[in-house]
């Protein structure tokens, strides 16, 4: 019976893994365009390339606003991202037009945690410098106070935005001896001390950013924010670039109003080769690369695969971003 | 910005200026009582390193020793030390330099006390200090902490590709976000081997465990059921471990027994995907085979903390190799453990001169 029916259309913005095409292809309910490239697909082409799509599968480095929704038409069905995050698609039109949205919650979580928690401890063990002195010829011979760093061991932690994500990194961080664990965040949490935002940054020795980016926490991490906290003290971002203003963590850096930072994401992205930033020794900057395991990404093409395939076919998706 | 604002460094400057009294030679510095005082009953002390503030406040209070500090970051050359310790009741040292014959017959028969300040003891030749009644002091447990969370971030920062990644960025390879650039290797699921399961090699299981790692396996001279315990961990043989780890940390000490056991035969027995890392000590690993294993893919990826020699010379071919990320022997550099290290070795110390118990004494 398939076979006579017409295949739905769906544009694929990027190359994606393998584990995600083959669901799409095997299913044979839709007719697949894709971008077959590993570099972003430009506006024109997207633009182009969406016209009639009952289905999009995009990144999260692809804007999907009124612009792109209107070029798709009226037969637009769903659209499903290769993401957890969605700051990216322009939620309130994509509701308007009662197009259904796919994300990709849970099966990253643990790499996105592991790689957080990577971080903050190559930056408070200044595992970069190391490795620089190493190669530079900086390394002569073992010195009792040379590139010493921050320990874990009888610090506080502090978690803004306990979500799947924060809850993850919170728990691979305890058994290094972590002694009080504190959050800030919309919602309360048994697992952890909640407390205001102020009281977390002036007692945390690690200040880990791990919440959505929304209005509310666009540039929430500020001077004001940075003033209030420890001089030893080590901020980490792995959740959006926005959240943080750039211009004044590079001020607390290089004053030494706090000890070192680590980010895995920036604004823009990638951040140009000569931004301040990516000059301080204590700032650590990775190129957004949270969920960045062969299996986990073999794991969310699928997911993302499966979510568009329902939303297709009108039927309950895997995960489903409540609009 | 780490060191410049660092209390500990203002601490450490205050302590080594603040009595100063006129130095004799090069580096060195002479403390403990005033002249007068120098009776028959002060023990005579050679401090081999400017140590950390702690330790040396310790002997500095102590009224019954007169020190003398080789008073720089850096190692004190051979010749120096040889002419240092002559005579000395007792020597606090450091993991650069060789305790040997020649060393122990240069400083002569008062010698009572040797403190290290280190877990490791491969640079004391433990035979010619039995031999002639030195008792040994060193620093276990204190630094456990500091090892095994650098033993896990040199892990991560290996599987994850840190290194590369942070190049990328600073470099301008990197471009917007794609779907498998820069994958590395989760821990989620995967089996865990330790080599030497000791203080260390548990420590880092513990760490390790929230990220979901299916199996602990180890591999030591003889099972170690209490320690074992702790982590849930299997004893096999060194080639199982070796065939079924997808991480493996070697944490051993370096003895006549583990010198060179890492080496092509247990390359070639590992997955392609094993991640190796080595935080005990150069000498187990042979790194030409190393070299070979990583650069023929017959294993994934390689963090070292520990070289042979150290430094590490800048062309060493380990260099060439993406996959291989050495850092400069940092496992235990936390202020406040190098801290606690530097008290520890002092108090072994001063306990070894007045003939009582040690916090932590060697067993020769």
């Amino acid at each position: 019976m398939q076979g006579t029916q017409q295949l739905l259309k769906v544009f694929v913005t990027r190359r994606i893994p393998q584990e995600g095409m083959r669901v799409l292809n095997q299913s044979g309910l839709c007719k697949v365009s894709l971008w077959d490239s590993d570099e972003p697909i430009p506006r024109t082409d997207l633009l182009q390339g969406v016209s009639g799509a009952h289905g999009i599968l995009c990144l999260l480095s692809d804007r999907i606003d009124a612009e792109v929704i209107n070029a798709a038409g009226p037969n637009l069905k769903v659209i499903s991202t290769l993401s957890v995050g969605f700051d990216h698609l322009a939620v309130g039109e994509i509701k308007k037009r009662g197009v259904r949205v796919g994300y990709t919650p849970d099966v990253l979580t643990d790499a996105t945690a592991e790689l957080t928690v990577a971080l903050l401890l190559a930056t408070a063990r200044r595992i970069p410098e190391g490795v620089e002195e190493v190669k530079n010829g900086g390394w002569s011979s073992w010195k009792p106070l040379w590139l010493c760093g921050y320990g874990l061991s009888g610090s506080t932690v502090g978690v803004i935005g306990l979500g799947r994500i924060g809850l993850a990194i919170a728990r691979r961080l305890k058994p290094f001896g972590v002694k009080r664990l504190l959050y800030s965040g919309r919602t309360s949490k048994p697992q952890a001390m909640g407390t205001s935002l102020d009281r977390l940054v002036s007692e945390s020795d690690f200040v880990v950013v791990s919440c959505s980016l929304t209005p509310e926490t666009q540039g929430l991490c500020d001077k004001a924010l940075f003033s209030k906290m420890k001089k030893t003290a080590v901020f980490v971002n792995t959740s959006r670039g926005a959240v943080v203003n750039q211009e004044d963590l590079h001020e607390a850096l290089s004053s030494g109003r706090i000890a070192a930072a680590g980010l895995d994401v920036t604004t823009p992205e990638p951040l140009p080769t000569d931004h301040p930033l990516l000059k301080l020794k204590n700032c650590v900057i990775l190129p957004h690369i949270g969920s960045a395991t062969y299996s986990t990404r073999g794991i969310m093409a699928e997911l993302c695969a499966n979510n568009l395939l329902a939303g297709l076919t009108g039927s309950a998706m895997p995960s489903e971003l409540a609009l | 910005m780490w060191s410049s604002w660092s209390p500990l460094r203002r601490l450490q400057r205050i302590a080594v200026s603040a009595s100063r009294p006129a130095a004799a030679g090069n580096n060195n510095y002479i403390g403990g009582m005033q002249r007068r005082e120098q009776s028959a009953l002060a023990h005579r002390v050679y401090i081999t390193r400017k140590v950390p503030p702690e330790g040396l406040e310790i002997v500095r209070r102590c009224g019954r020793v007169k020190f003398e500090l080789w008073d720089s970051d850096d190692p004190v050359p051979r010749d120096e030390l040889l002419k240092k310790v002559k005579g000395v009741d007792g020597l606090l040292c450091m993991l650069t330099e060789k305790v040997d014959a020649e060393l122990l017959d240069a400083a002569g028969p008062n010698l009572k006390v040797l403190s290290t300040m280190s877990v490791g003891f491969d640079h004391l030749c433990l035979d010619e200090l039995k031999k002639r009644g030195i008792r040994v002091g060193y620093t276990p447990d204190v630094l456990t902490d500091a090892v095994a969370e650098l033993t896990v971030a040199l892990l991560l920062a290996t599987s994850r590709r840190l290194i590369e990644a942070a190049h990328e960025a600073k470099t301008g390879g990197w471009g917007t976000w794609r779907t498998l650039w820069l994958c590395g290797y989760e821990l989620a699921n995967s089996t865990v081997g330790i080599l030497g399961l000791g203080r260390i090699g548990v420590a880092i299981a513990e760490r390790l465990k929230p990220f979901k790692v299916k199996k602990f396996l180890y591999t030591d001279v003889a099972p170690r059921p209490q320690l074992a315990e702790m982590i849930n961990a299997e004893y096999v043989s060194l080639e199982e471990l070796a065939k079924q780890s997808d991480f493996l940390a070697a944490c051993c000490a370096l003895t006549p027994e583990t010198q060179g056991i890492c080496n092509r035969k247990l390359f070639s027995q590992m997955k392609k995907n094993a991640i190796f890392i080595n935080t005990s000590r150069g000498g187990i690993v042979n790194q030409e085979d190393l070299y070979e294993a990583l650069s023929a893919g017959q294993i994934a990826a390689a963090g070292l903390d520990v070289t042979t020699p150290e430094p590490l010379p800048t062309d060493h071919p380990l260099f060439k190799l993406k996959n291989c990320v050495i850092l400069p022997h940092i496992a235990s550099a936390s202020y406040t453990t190098r801290n606690a290290m530097s008290a520890l070795a002092a108090n072994n110390l001063l306990a070894g001169l007045r003939g009582e118990p040690m916090p932590k004494e060697l067993e020769l």
